[in-house]
């Protein structure tokens, strides 16, 4: 039960996010409290260590304006959590889920912790519904599926954004017609201009009404950064698990929240691992990207596209490799891409989809599917050996195979990753076939006689006409 | 039982002011909702606890109770076909899962026993199974043995030890996790335990009782070498620990192993399976606590006399969570803040692997195969360097073949089989004598390939003579006709030795008659744009087990086609 404990001199330090107060009461470790200073704002925290002395509070706001004899601190006698109730979709949040667009709260009817249990694997349903996202590098080679967790791996300046608004706007299922939609979009850290961006652009396309959005922007403490993700997500659960919609969530920009978690971190006085990042940020990102999936019994799904920005644009940095370590694939954007022009700048090699296997192929997209991309990323991996060798030795000095396949590289980032507009599947499949067919038949080996016959032949047989 | 008051909660890591007495290792019940821990430290008066469960809520004032015994997990013959949490709590309750099993007694009333003997044969829903007599009760005699249907904590026998007391032996047992099953002897591991990867079986084989490491960065497919692994090797028994790793990847098993059949004995893959899970998301002081689990139960079966493959992803995430309660105690961290002791226990760990004699006389071994999951992919990190000192066996996952959806990405150079020697006799026997010739054709042909290559982005290929091209393209062709297997393919995720051993027959007879059609001026290319060398890269996925005529066709073809070749030159010069 909530009690009011009196400024009476309980606090006694105050050292950046933390509060450190006598152990007055009884209070258990991860329960949430909020202080209110003397100039009557109120700042959530939680408790993060307690002896039996002192409680150490973690605020989750600025400490600015706290004096250590004019506090009130009132304790939860619970986790942190979040009322939720109809009425989510179409309205602005704050960081910590309360209301930024002016409305009135969202009605009551239930509470929910933001850090909830997990999901037990036990009760997991296998995701396996291919999403077409409109995205012919995503569609066809890094498929995403209804449950699954696929960050984007961008870097500063490159268009994440727009990627990840086109895909939230065209996302749906092949044949099925779409109800029940909703998107998610938590922002952390970010600046005013691209919560704003997406805002827009949602609204441009009529899917506003089925957006929660939740802000922390970039002048907002960072350290409300670590809870922005889990209460975007625990509203993200009750829409799917409880209303039962098919929810995507995007997250950005993850790497904010891991410098927050740093900062965090450090004040703790805690042995940093890597690149002065906790040791636990493995695990702690893991509590996130796993809130995604289905459930055995429930009509809803959860779907993650976090998006986080590699510092330096390097992929070994910790923070996308240890997502990577967590998430389900990535789709990595590359600036060399960008360059040259090609819009999306997906960088096929690295990126990954592991839940592919199970949402392509016989009853999901096409029975050829699954080989025509083996083929492709044999073919684009072969084109870029073939790069660097001629970069050495010269387009003169390359086999002709070797040079087939510098030309087949270039046609498959300007006609197959680059696109102008979204993409139906039948129409990047098509693409991708037609790219294939430039690529002699002795090195086809990824497909069968009879597939080479159905979609490699009538293109060669084409072409050969229109020579002739 | 002995009491404390805790006095600190951080993490999951509690100290707690002792009335009575503890002892290290042992397991207690802290707090209201009694939440499961272990002693891991003991001072005057003070105890130290990690907790195997979500620590909110905890608060100093709260009670500590012994229990009395160290950290200990139930195992019986309800493991099989079930997935558990890190402490092998039930996941899943299955309501299909009988409650009674059927018992049949292998000795009679009088009859003098001793430890690790088997005493009555078992039979659930899964594979049959024994009731062992206990490790620890060396000699008795049989007063009591029943026949039956039993529920698993029901007597089913009662002996007479030498003293005299008598003990009742249940179809469950419970045993401290990290304290290893005593054993008669080690055996040599001389059998391979056949995995049906060709990579693995053919260059890099592993022993049954063998250890080996997968290590590779994120995306390169431990798990998936792992899951077919667990699929499709020759093992009685599999324990599959998902340590630190994805909730949807132990759905995916669990899902996916009931549909499938063990090929050996036409029953669900699901039937030897047992599951040990403690995904990333769970409390991080059960997961270290799951490999000590998964390892207990492997060596349960073993001493039944099954060979037991246990599969640990990752162990990396276990050594993670050894450095996070580590720090939280204080200790002084070494090598990237992993404690100093991480190096001992991961040889404590790997040691439990082994091919044995068991304390009741029968063949039975257990093998271990851990991921390791490298920060940025980089084998010199002190986990992967550790693991290396450890392990006989060593697939190194590599990155570019993995982006270029190479598959399985295990890389020929950096990897290797100490077991490998050993195992030649093993082929032998089982239709290969050749076997160690043609390895040794194949790892020296990809070792010239990797030094050809380099010449070859300095000079260009066009400018490399015949027979240094020719090198390539069977290094080439090695690659793609023999090592690259999709674990999806339908007809080429398992290849029995047998068909290995066609395949490797067919290579080798092709890089004779290539060398001779080069020496003899056939133009590489030639041979490339041939009609057989596109059936030769593709022969995994389209000749099916079992059928060696299909080969004998395709070697045939090739010996026309490539002697034709030889025509062509004839006629043009
Ligand atoms: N043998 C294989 N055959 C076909 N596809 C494979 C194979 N191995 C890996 N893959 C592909 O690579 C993807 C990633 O593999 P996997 O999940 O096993 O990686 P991992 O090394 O376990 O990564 P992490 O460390 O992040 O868990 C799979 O989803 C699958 O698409
Ligand atoms: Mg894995």
């Amino acid at each position: 039960m909530p009690f009011e404990l009196g400024a009476s001199g309980a606090v006694t330090a105050i050292e950046g996010p933390l509060v450190f107060l006598d152990r007055v009461v009884k209070a258990g470790l991860g329960e949430a409290v909020e202080v209110e200073g003397a100039d009557g704002q109120v700042r959530l925290g939680r408790i993060v260590a307690l002896d039996e002395e002192r409680i150490v509070v973690e605020l989750l706001e600025s400490t600015a304006g706290l004096g250590v004899h004019d506090v009130t601190v009132r304790f939860r006698g619970e986790p942190m959590t979040m009322a939720l109730g109809p009425g989510l979709l179409g309205r602005v949040f704050d960081g910590v889920g309360r209301p930024r667009d002016g409305g009135a709260p969202i009605p009551a009817m239930v509470r929910r912790r933001v850090d909830t249990g997990t999901i037990n694997p036990a009760m997991r349903g296998v995701p396996q519904d291919f999403i077409e996202t409109g995205v012919s590098s995503i569609d066809i080679l890094n498929s995403l599926v209804r449950g699954q967790k696929l960050p984007i791996f961008s870097a500063g300046g490159l268009p994440h954004d727009r990627l990840a608004a086109g895909i939230a706007q065209s996302a749906r299922l092949r044949g099925a017609e779409e109800a029940g939609f909703a998107v998610v979009f938590a922002g952390i850290g970010v600046s005013h201009d691209s919560a704003e961006n997406f805002r827009a652009a949602m609204e441009q396309s009529g899917a506003l009404e089925h957006t929660a959005m939740f802000l922390n922007l970039a002048s907002e403490p960072s350290a409300q950064r670590l809870l922005t993700p889990r209460y975007a997500l625990t509203a993200a659960e009750y829409l799917a698990f409880e209303e039962g919609r098919h929810v995507l969530v995007i997250l950005t920009d993850m790497t904010n929240y891991c410098e927050a978690l740093r900062e965090v971190s450090a004040s703790h006085g805690e042995i940093p691992s890597r690149k002065g990042y906790p040791g636990y940020m493995y695990s702690d990102l893991a509590t996130i990207f796993e809130r995604a999936g289905w459930i055995t019994g429930k009509e809803g799904t959860l779907t993650q596209l976090p998006i986080l920005t590699m510092p330096a644009d390097d992929i070994s940095h910790p923070i996308p490799d240890l997502t990577g370590y967590i998430t389900e694939g990535q789709v990595v954007l590359d600036r060399a891409l960008e360059h040259k022009g090609i819009y999306p700048p997906v960088n096929v090699l690295p990126s990954l989809s592991r839940l592919m296997d199970q949402g392509i192929g016989d009853g999901y997209t096409d029975p050829d599917h699954p080989a025509l991309a083996q083929q492709l990323f044999a073919g684009y991996a072969r084109a870029a050996r073939v790069r660097v060798l001629s970069s050495v030795v010269g387009r003169d000095g390359l086999t002709e195979a070797d040079r087939t396949y510098l030309d087949f590289g270039d046609r498959f980032e300007t006609e197959f990753i680059n696109q102008a507009q979204m993409r139906r599947f039948e129409e990047s499949f098509a693409i991708g076939w037609e790219i294939l067919a430039m690529l002699p038949p002795t090195e086809l080996s990824r497909l069968s006689d009879a597939q080479i016959a159905r979609h490699i032949a009538p293109v060669a047989a084409g072409t050969g006409a229109g020579d002739g | 039982m002995s009491h404390a008051i805790v006095t600190s909660v951080a993490g999951p890591v509690v100290r707690a002011r002792t009335e009575g007495r503890f002892h290290l290792g042992e397991a207690v019940r802290v707090g209201p909702r009694a939440l499961l821990g272990e002693i891991v430290r003991l001072g005057s008066g003070e105890l130290t606890a990690q907790i195997y469960e979500d620590t909110t809520g905890l608060a100093p004032g709260d009670a500590v109770a012994g229990t009395g015994t160290s950290l200990s997990v139930r195992l019986g013959p309800h493991l099989l076909g079930q997935i558990f949490d890190g402490l092998l709590r039930p996941l899943h309750a299955d309501p299909k899962h009988p409650v009674s099993y059927d018992v049949t007694p292998l000795v009679g009333p009088g009859e003098r026993v001793s430890a690790g003997q088997r005493l009555v044969a078992v039979r659930g829903p899964a594979k049959d199974q024994f009731v062992l007599v206990p490790p620890d009760l060396a000699q008795g005699e049989v007063i009591a043995i029943e026949t039956g249907k039993f529920s698993k904590d029901e007597t089913v026998a009662r002996i007479r030890d030498a003293d005299g007391s008598d003990h009742e032996i249940a179809l469950t047992h419970t045993w401290p996790v990290r304290r290893p099953r005593p054993v008669a002897r080690r055996r040599p591991a001389d059998t391979m335990m056949v995995t049906g990867q060709r990579i693995l079986d053919s260059l890099f084989p592993i022993a049954r009782g063998g250890r080996a490491a997968i290590p590779g960065g994120f995306g390169t497919g431990k798990t998936v070498l792992q899951e077919t692994l667990a699929k499709w090797c020759d093992a009685d028994v599999i324990v599959y620990v998902g340590c630190g790793e994805r909730g949807n990847e132990m759905a995916e098993v669990l899902h996916e192993f009931p549909k499938l059949e063990d090929p050996r004995t036409g029953r669900p893959l699901m039937e030897r399976t047992v599951i040990v899970a403690n995904t990333s998301n769970m409390p991080v002081a059960a997961r270290e606590a799951s490999i000590y689990t998964g390892v207990t139960v492997g060596e349960y079966f073993r001493d039944q006399g099954f060979n037991v493959t246990l599969m640990a992803d990752s162990t990396s995430r276990w050594a993670e969570a050894l450095r996070e309660v580590s720090g939280r105690l204080g200790e002084l961290p070494s090598e990237s803040g992993y404690p100093a002791y991480l190096s001992s226990r991961m040889s404590e760990f790997f040691e439990r692997a082994a091919s044995v004699e068991t304390l009741g006389g029968a063949p039975g071994s257990l093998t271990v195969i851990g991921a390791v999951s490298p920060p940025a992919g980089d084998f010199s990190e002190p986990v992967t360097s550790h693991t290396k000192r450890y392990v006989r066996t060593f697939w190194g996952l590599d990155r570019g073949r993995a982006q270029a959806r190479f598959y399985p990405a295990i890389h020929p150079l950096q990897s290797y089989s100490e077991d490998a020697e050993g195992l030649a006799g093993w082929w032998t026997a089982n239709g290969n004598p050749n076997w160690r010739r043609q390895r040794g054709r194949i790892l020296d042909l990809l070792e010239a390939q990797a030094g050809l290559e380099r010449m070859a982005r300095i000079v260009g290929e066009d400018a490399m003579p015949p027979a240094q091209r020719l090198t390539l393209l069977c290094a080439g062709l090695i690659d793609d006709a023999f090592l690259r297997q999709s674990a999806f393919s339908p007809t080429d995720r398992t290849c029995p030795p047998a068909k290995q051993t066609a395949m490797l027959g067919v290579l080798m007879r092709f890089f004779d008659l290539a060398e001779a059609a080069v020496a003899r001026g056939v133009r590489v290319e030639a041979i490339s744009r041939a009609g057989f060398f596109r059936r030769l890269a593709r022969m995994g996925e389209e000749i099916p087990d079992g059928a060696p005529e299909a080969f004998a066709a395709l070697a045939e073809q090739m010996e026309t086609e490539m002697a034709g070749l030889g025509q062509e030159v004839g006629d043009a010069v």
